[in-house]
């Protein structure tokens, strides 16, 4: 299993070239970064990644496991939906160039994933990741609020 | 015909737009004006409670969004109040739904209140909307175009709404409800307008993901390397121009723009404005009476070179 960090600079170094060589397995490698993103995260907490899919995605049934008491982890469930649509585009017939502007999308997305996750989990110290961020403080810190701020 | 909502509401601009966030405070207040949308600052106003207030104490926080709402709704007797900023908008949408559904926070709330000497807000008097439901809804985009003097013809922009804006969707009970209502997946207000005033709005993916605003202080290389990754995916869309709605992105993707290319050696040449500042542009005001001059990344070049402005 590779490192978020190695995931990064794979998805930074890749290329529309190496894309283009190999042009049917970039869609379906960028989504198993996004699925081995979501592992680490997983993992990190100490619970064992789904094999499940939601959607016929696994991506997406790694992200709810995820999100199961972890509101913060929302942030990246748009992000996760687009690289299933992005995915999805690259099935069909769409011209070489639509074709080709759609796999850096999804380059793109996925990249966000790695960077968003890679920085959440740097961070775990030092509380929730952005929009539904919840309190960092601990149990007697809190108990201690209770009894001074909001009285 | 309908009466338009929204002729005349409380504004609440918030911290940032009295700071960093002086352009699209000009801006907004600038296109109001033009439109004949009237706005009446909230008296003796105070922080929202941001983001630091929300995690040292989230009930402290739903206080201080409360006496905004308290105050534009018992004295100043408006029905609706209107904030710019997504971090404002949204705690007063969360203060609003914790009102609504938990006991603690309105005890907490009532006692606050009674300490400080002004009336608790009660969940429901008043409707908390965001500038872009404002213009809207307040508007629409049908006479928008009507009044559109300089259009925004070929100019391509990509519109970025951040994370705040619909998230957490259980804060936003009027978004998703069906044709002609916001997503909180896929919103569309703002692509909507500058649609409307004549604006190519390219295909962008990462519209409201997470630009790592609160941890610019933090973790900066992280918040850069998520703006550089936006900043990325809107030039490959096409975009000439990120349009913005929300203080705390806009300085974001402004700042990290610089940090990119200084520490990362990332470069980016897209430009960064407010929505406000685009529709002002498209309905015959200077650049400069909407601030664009002010932004880090100076959009003016963009508008001359489409002969816009």
């Amino acid at each position: 299993m590779r490192s978020i960090e190695a995931i990064e600079s794979w998805i930074e170094d890749w290329s529309l070239r190496e894309g283009a060589a190999d042009g049917a397995a970039a869609p379906m490698a960028f989504l198993l970064a996004g699925e081995e993103i979501l592992e680490h995260w997983l993992l990190a907490h100490g619970q064992q990644p789904t094999a499940d899919k939601k959607e016929g995605f696994r991506l997406l049934a790694l992200h709810r496991q995820a999100a199961k008491g972890d509101p913060a982890f929302n942030a990246c469930r748009e992000t996760c939906r687009e690289a299933c649509y992005r995915y999805n585009l690259a099935q069909t017939d769409l011209p070489r160039e639509e074709w080709q502007a759609n796999l850096a999308t999804l380059r793109r997305v996925v990249q966000h994933l790695a960077y968003f996750i890679g920085g959440k989990m740097r961070n775990a110290q030092l509380g929730e990741f952005c929009c539904s961020s919840r309190p960092i403080r601990n149990e007697a810190a809190e108990a201690a609020m209770e009894g001074e701020g909001t009285q | 015909m309908a009466e338009k909502k929204y002729q005349k509401v409380a504004y609440y601009p918030g911290c940032a737009l009295e700071g960093s966030g002086h352009a699209y405070n000009k801006s907004t207040k600038a296109v109001g004006k033009a439109l004949g949308l009237e706005l009446e600052e909230v008296d003796n106003w105070n922080c929202c409670g941001a983001m630091e207030v929300k995690n040292i104490d989230p009930k402290i926080q739903t206080y201080l969004s409360s006496r905004v709402m308290s105050i534009a709704a018992n004295e100043m007797k408006h029905d609706v109040v209107m904030a710019p900023c997504n971090g404002c908008y949204h705690n007063l949408k969360k203060a609003e739904y914790d009102l609504a559904h938990d006991e603690g926070s309105r005890q907490v709330v009532d006692r606050l209140s009674s300490k400080a000497g002004h009336e608790t807000y009660q969940a429901g008097q008043i409707e908390t909307i965001h500038a872009l439901d404002w213009i809207k809804d307040g508007i629409g985009e049908e006479e928008l175009a009507k009044r559109v003097k300089n259009s925004l013809k070929g100019l391509k922009i990509a519109n970025y709404y951040g994370c705040m804006y619909t998230r957490p969707r259980h804060i936003f009970p009027e978004k998703d409800q069906g044709p002609g209502s916001e997503s909180t997946s896929k919103p569309h207000y703002m692509d909507d307008l500058l649609a409307a005033a004549g604006a190519e709005n390219v295909d962008f993916a990462l519209k409201t993901a997470c630009c790592g605003g609160a941890h610019t202080l933090s973790d900066a290389d992280t918040s850069t390397k998520l703006v550089a990754n936006i900043l990325r995916a809107a030039e490959e869309a096409g975009a000439e121009v990120i349009a913005t709605e929300c203080p705390t992105c806009h300085t974001g993707l402004e700042m990290h723009q610089v940090r990119a290319e200084t520490n990362f050696g990332i470069k980016t040449n897209v430009k960064v404005m407010y929505f406000t500042q685009l529709l002002g542009v498209a309905l015959g005001l200077s650049p400069k009476k909407v601030g664009v001059h002010e932004n880090a990344s100076d959009g003016r070049a963009a508008l001359k070179a489409r002969q816009i402005a």
